[in-house]
């Protein structure tokens, strides 16, 4: 029991959360015939609160109300996570990325979440605002616009072999790329 | 609905424990410094895979007895555009939109601002959807 908790607590390797997300596919189709994603969930709040007689937000989301039930579940899942099954050590990253991270005053490796970046405080300085409240903006401009996000993408429709996914899959990976290395660093030292 | 709440949270546990919900990592993949995101994406399409091809050739049926059916996505341009934006996004706030659910759910409370951004990002999507090219 000891050692099953200790084992639950450090971080999981891919091989072993890699397949467990994998399972979310055939778990979701079986339990109700439902497709995994979770950012359609950003559109059903849109349409429940402000679908303001726009035709994109006009439709019943109230069918989709399981979509918002599992997105309440993972905000439930990462407080438990983070209360029960917290790891006290510090996040190790790879030294080169700890180089340049340090360049920009990013110490604090205490948390999965940088508390040098991601805090209250730092949300009214330009940089916070820009990577919080800008990056939340791309990510649900973007992901709406493609049709999908990592889950519904890369992991459900190349599951499904949807070319479509492909496509924007790679281009996930491509605006990425273009962010960490080229914009980014003009960002984290502002 | 249950069973949808339990999915979620199993869900939620998995991301905080592999921290995909790390920004660290998330930076360190698009720096090529590490595997272990490639690793989980990788065996996740694996699993999926393998699990559509099984429920396919055995014709496994839902629990309450439907026929199991996948929409076909159909390729528009905002599955280019879209995704380079989000991908841009993805590597700024270091989430995706599950992450940021279990963030902001884990303790890091300032995170439901992020979300809450992600949610006008939609909306802007949605209000602007015609004059934008698909």
């Amino acid at each position: 029991m000891e050692q099953l908790s200790a084992m639950l607590r450090q971080p999981w390797p891919w091989y072993v959360a890699g397949p467990l997300i994998g399972l979310n596919v055939p778990l979701l189709l079986i339990i109700g015939n439902k497709t995994f994603g979770i950012s359609s969930s950003l559109r059903h709040v849109c349409a429940a609160c402000m679908p303001a007689r726009i035709p994109f937000f006009n439709y019943n989301w109230k069918q989709e109300k399981w979509n918002l039930v599992f997105a309440l579940g993972i905000l439930l899942g990462g407080f438990i996570a983070m209360e029960f099954l917290r790891d006290s050590t510090a996040v190790t990253v790879h030294p080169h990325l700890v180089n340049e991270l340090a360049g920009y005053g990013i110490h604090d490796y205490s948390s999965l979440i940088p508390k040098d970046l991601f805090t209250w405080s730092q949300l009214l300085t330009p940089r916070g605002l820009i990577m919080m409240v800008g990056g939340g903006f791309l990510v649900g401009f973007g992901t709406r616009y493609a049709g999908g996000c990592t889950s519904g993408h890369a992991i459900m429709g190349l599951s499904s072999l949807q070319w479509p996914s492909l496509v924007a899959t790679c281009c996930f990976m491509v605006g990425g790329f273009i962010m960490a290395n080229l914009i980014l660093p003009i960002i984290l030292s502002i | 609905m249950l069973k949808y709440l339990m999915a979620g949270i199993a869900f939620g546990i998995i991301l905080v424990k592999a921290e995909l919900v790390s920004w660290f990592r998330i930076q360190e993949m698009f720096r090529l410094q590490s595997f272990h995101l490639y690793g989980i994406i990788g065996s996740a399409v694996l699993t999926g895979m393998i699990s559509i091809w099984i429920i396919k050739k055995f014709g496994i049926r839902t629990i309450s007895g439907e026929k199991i059916n996948i929409p076909d996505k159909k390729f528009n341009k905002g599955n280019i555009y879209g995704g380079l934006i989000f991908g841009l996004g993805w590597a700024l706030t270091g989430a995706c939109p599950g992450p940021l659910l279990a963030q902001a759910g884990g303790g890091a409370t300032v995170i439901a601002v992020t979300l809450l951004s992600a949610v006008a990002g939609t909306w802007v999507y949605g209000r602007f959807r015609e004059q934008l090219p698909h």
